[in-house]
C-alpha cells in the first residue's frame, strides 16, 4: 500500500501563482476525480507534482510514502512509480514507440542489468491487443503526426506498460471517440482490480469518462486549490448545473 | 575549368574575434593514452629537412620527395583561407607540431601478434566482444604506421591491392602514380598541400576490373602523442565495374594542447564502379581536423560518401564527387554533431561535369549548447550539360538556445534542361519534450541522445548495422556528457 501525499501546495510560474494552497492524499487502488474550469490550474499541479523544472514550488510540499519528493528530478520521480498521462503529449520524430518504451523500461533496471527483449516484447503485444491497439503502431514514432485520441491511447499503452504506483491523467478522454474511450476505462478498471492497483488522479471535463471508471472521490478545483470535495454524485450535479453554483458557494464562504 | 579544379566554397563573413572555443569545458571525456617508444621521431616544427627525414625514413623514390617538397612550398605560400573560413584557424601552432612519429614496426599479420597496448586501445575504445571478430579485418592506424592488417591477404586472393601509402608507392608505383594526388591537387588548399608534404599511413586500395569485394575494408585512425598531427594519405582505386566499401573510424585522446588532424582522401571509380567511404570519428575536442575527400565518378559509376563527424575543435570537411562520366552518381550524407566549444564546419560538393549525372545530399547537423554547426554546401551544373538532377536537404537540430547553425548552399544551375531540389529545415529540442521523456523515467541526458537518434534516424538506417550502432554509441556517450 503506497500513499502520494500532496499537501498545501503553492505552484508558480514565472511570478505568477497558480496553484494556490492544494491538499490531497491518494491512496494506492483509490480513484479521485479533479474537475473544474478551463485555466484553474489543474494541468499545473499535474506537472508540478511530476516535476516539472519550470513550475517553481514556493510552499507545500508532495510526500510518496512518507518522503519528500520535492528534491528529486522528473526522472527519478518517475522511476519511483509516478506516471503522467499529459494532456498535450509531446511529440518524438524519429523514435519509434517500441524504442522509447524500451528505454523507458530499461531506465528503471537495475544497473548493469539487461533487458530482456524478447520477455518484452511479449508484453507489448500483450499490452496492446488488450487496448485493442494495431501492432502497426510501434513502429511509429511516439505522438509524431498521431491525431488527438491517438496520442491519448498511446499514453494509455505507455501506462500499462510502466506500471505506476501513482497515475494523474491529465484529460486522457478527450478526444477519444466513444469506442476508445470504453477501451481505455476497461484498461484502467482492470489495473484497478489487481494486486499492484495504482493510485489514480484523474482530471476531466467529462461525466462521461467517469461513467467508466467510477471515481471514489470528486474534488472541484477552482483558482488554484480543491474548494469541494464529494462522491460521484457531485460529478453528476456538475454535470447538471455547471460551475456557477461552485463559484457562489466559494465566494460566499 | 577542367574537371578536377576545386571550387572554393562560398564566403561567409569572417568571424570577428578569435575563437578558444575549448576554454571552459570538461574535457576527461575519451581522457586515455598509452605510453609508446617512438623509434623515429621527426621532431617538432617543419621545415625542408622535416620533409626530407620523412621520407628518408620511409627510403622513398625521388619523385615522392619531389612531390612532397613542392607541396611544402605551396603550404608555406599559401595563406589560411580565414577570408570565408573561422579564425580560429589562426591558433593553429605549427611549430609545435610534430609530423612523424612510428614506432618502425611492420604490420602485424594476426591478431596474436598485435601488441597488447594497441589492443588495448581497441579495448579502450569499447569495441563490443561481439565486435572482436569484426576487428580481424581492421587495418589499424596506429599514429603513422598501420600496426594491424590481415584482410590484405584474404582481399589479395581476388586480386585486391590493399596496403598503407608508403608501401603502395613503392611498390604499385605503375598502378598508384597516376592517380595519387590528381584528384585533389596539392595546391588545392593549404591542408592538402600540407598533408601532401608529411603524409604517412593511410590506405591504397586498387580494386581490379569486375570485382566485388564482399566485405567493407576498414581502418582505424588514432592520435597518440600530444602536438601530433596525423597527415593520413588515402587513395582507392575501383577499376571498371568493381565494388568496395571503406570504412574509417578516428579517435583521439585528451590533450592539453591542440592536435592537428589534415588527412586527404582521393577516391577514382572508373566506369561503372562503385565506391562506398564510411567515416564515423569521435576526435577530442581539442583537435583541429581538417580533411579534404573528393572523388572522381566516370560513366555510370558511383560515389557515395557517408561522413559521421562527432567532437573536435573544428572540423571543416566537405566531401565531394566530380562527376565526369554519363551518367555518374555522387551522394554524401553526412550527419554533424557540435557539442560545446565545438564547430563543425562541413558539407558537400557536387560538380557535374557530364549529360544525366545525378547527385543527392543529404546533410543534418546537431548543435548543442555552445555548439557550432555550418553547411557548405557547391553543387555546380553547368549551362551546357543535359539531364542532370541534384537534390539537397539540409536539417539542423538545436538543442538549447545558444547554439548556432549557418547554412551556404551554393547551388549553380545553369541551363533548363537540369533539376535541382532543395529543401532545408531547423529544429528545435525543446524543454517539453524533455520533460515528457524524462517523465518517463529516462535521465536528462538519455532523453536529449534520444532525441538527437530520432533526428537522425532516417539517414543512420541507411548505414551499415555495426556503424549505425557505433554512431547511437557515441552519440549516447556526447550527450550525456552535455548535461549537468
Ligand atoms: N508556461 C506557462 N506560462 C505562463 N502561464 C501559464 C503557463 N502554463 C500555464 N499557465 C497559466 O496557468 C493557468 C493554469 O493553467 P492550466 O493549464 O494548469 O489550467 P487547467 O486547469 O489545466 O486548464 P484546462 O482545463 O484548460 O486544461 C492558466 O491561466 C494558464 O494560462
Ligand atoms: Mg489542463
Amino acid at each position: 500500500m503506497s500513499q502520494l501525499e500532496i499537501k498545501d501546495l503553492h505552484v508558480a510560474i514565472g511570478d505568477k501563482s497558480i496553484v494556490k494552497g492544494f491538499s490531497l492524499t491518494i491512496r494506492s487502488g483509490e480513484v479521485h476525480a479533479i474537475m473544474g474550469p478551463n485555466g484553474t490550474g489543474k494541468s499545473t499541479l499535474a506537472k508540478a507534482v511530476a516535476g516539472h523544472p519550470d513550475y517553481t514550488i514556493t510552499s507545500g510540499d508532495v510526500l510518496l510514502n512518507g518522503a519528500s519528493i520535492l528534491a528529486q528530478e522528473a526522472d527519478e520521480r518517475a522511476r519511483s512509480g509516478l506516471f503522467l498521462a499529459f494532456q498535450y503529449p509531446s511529440e518524438i520524430p524519429g523514435v519509434s514507440i517500441a524504442n522509447f518504451l524500451r528505454a523507458a523500461v530499461q531506465a528503471r533496471l537495475a544497473e548493469g542489468e539487461e533487458l530482456d527483449a524478447t520477455a518484452y516484447y511479449k508484453r507489448l503485444y500483450a499490452k496492446m491487443d488488450l487496448l485493442k491497439i494495431d501492432r502497426k503502431f510501434t513502429s511509429r514514432s511516439v505522438n509524431d503526426g498521431f491525431s488527438g485520441g491517438e496520442k491519448k491511447r498511446c499514453e494509455i499503452l505507455q501506462m500499462a506498460m510502466l506500471e505506476p504506483k501513482f497515475a494523474l491523467m491529465d484529460e486522457t478522454d478527450s478526444g477519444l471517440d466513444i469506442d476508445a474511450l470504453r477501451i481505455v476505462a476497461d484498461g484502467v478498471n482492470a489495473l484497478r482490480g489487481g494486486p499492484s492497483a495504482p493510485g489514480i488522479l484523474l482530471i476531466t471535463h467529462y461525466q462521461r469518462l467517469l461513467d467508466h471508471i467510477v471515481p471514489d472521490h470528486v474534488h472541484v478545483m477552482w483558482d488554484g486549490r480543491i474548494v469541494k470535495s464529494g462522491d460521484k454524485s457531485l460529478a453528476l450535479e456538475l454535470e447538471a448545473k455547471g460551475y456557477d453554483w461552485v463559484k457562489k458557494e466559494f465566494a460566499a464562504a | 575549368m577542367s574537371a578536377l579544379t576545386y571550387t572554393p566554397p562560398p564566403a561567409p563573413a569572417a568571424d570577428s574575434a578569435t575563437e578558444n572555443p575549448v576554454v571552459g569545458i570538461d574535457q576527461t571525456k575519451g581522457d586515455f593514452s598509452y605510453n609508446m617508444d617512438y623509434e623515429f621521431d621527426a621532431g617538432t616544427g617543419l621545415s625542408e629537412k622535416t620533409v626530407r627525414y620523412i621520407s628518408s625514413v620511409k627510403k622513398e623514390a625521388p619523385w615522392i620527395l619531389e612531390f612532397r617538397l613542392n607541396a611544402l612550398k605551396k603550404f608555406l605560400s599559401m595563406p589560411m583561407p580565414t577570408h570565408w573560413a573561422t579564425k580560429d584557424l589562426e591558433n593553429i601552432n605549427f611549430d609545435k607540431i610534430r609530423y612523424y612519429l612510428s614506432q618502425g614496426q611492420k604490420p602485424k599479420r594476426t591478431w596474436d601478434e598485435v601488441p597488447d597496448d594497441i589492443k588495448k586501445t581497441f579495448e579502450r575504445l569499447g569495441i563490443p566482444e561481439q565486435e572482436r571478430k569484426f576487428l580481424s579485418g581492421v587495418e589499424a592506424q596506429f599514429d603513422s604506421e598501420a600496426a594491424y592488417s590481415n584482410i590484405k591477404e584474404l582481399v589479395a586472393k581476388q586480386g585486391v591491392i590493399f596496403a598503407n601509402s608508403t608501401e603502395a608507392l613503392r611498390e604499385h608505383p605503375e598502378i598508384f602514380r597516376k592517380f595519387f594526388g590528381k584528384v585533389i591537387p596539392t595546391g588545392d588548399n593549404k591542408f592538402s598541400a600540407l598533408n601532401s608534404a608529411v603524409f604517412s599511413g593511410g590506405s591504397f586500395i586498387y580494386v581490379p576490373k569486375g570485382v566485388k569485394v564482399a566485405q567493407p575494408l576498414q581502418a582505424y585512425f588514432r592520435i597518440n602523442a600530444e602536438n601530433f598531427g596525423q597527415f593520413e594519405r588515402t587513395l582507392i582505386i575501383a577499376d571498371e565495374g568493381s565494388e568496395v566499401v571503406y570504412m574509417e573510424g578516428c579517435t583521439a585522446p585528451k590533450f592539453s594542447t591542440s592536435t592537428l588532424h589534415s588527412a586527404v582522401v582521393e577516391l577514382v571509380a572508373l566506369k561503372g564502379a562503385k565506391i562506398q567511404y564510411i567515416t564515423v570519428q569521435n576526435w577530442a575536442n581539442n583537435v583541429f581536423n581538417l580533411v579534404t575527400k573528393r572523388g572522381v565518378a566516370h560513366e555510370e559509376a558511383e560515389i557515395k560518401w557517408i561522413d559521421c563527424n562527432i567532437g573536435s575543435r573544428l572540423t571543416m570537411k566537405y566531401p565531394g564527387v566530380v562527376l565526369k562520366g554519363r551518367k555518374a552518381r555522387g551522394e554524401v550524407l553526412s550527419i554533424a554533431l557540435a557539442n560545446d566549444g565545438q564547430h563543425q564546419d562541413t558539407g558537400a560538393k557536387m560538380i557535374h561535369a557530364a549529360d544525366e549525372t545525378t547527385s543527392n545530399i543529404i546533410a543534418k547537423s546537431i548543435s548543442v549548447g555552445q555548439g557550432r554547426s555550418t553547411y557548405r554546401g557547391v553543387v555546380h551544373i553547368p549551362k551546357h550539360l543535359k539531364g542532370c538532377k541534384n537534390n539537397t536537404e539540409c536539417d539542423a537540430l538545436l538543442i538549447n538556445s545558444n547554439s548556432r547553425t549557418d547554412t551556404y548552399p551554393a547551388i549553380t544551375v545553369r541551363g533548363d534542361q537540369n533539376a535541382t531540389q532543395h529543401e532545408a529545415s531547423v529544429s528545435k529540442v525543446n524543454e517539453e519534450m524533455i520533460f515528457y521523456m524524462q517523465q518517463r523515467g529516462l535521465t536528462e541526458g538519455q532523453a536529449m541522445s534520444l532525441a538527437v537518434n530520432g533526428f537522425i534516424n532516417d539517414l543512420a538506417r541507411q548505414f551499415p548495422m555495426e556503424y549505425s550502432v557505433e554512431l547511437k554509441r557515441l552519440i549516447d556517450l556526447e550527450m550525456e556528457g552535455s548535461v549537468g
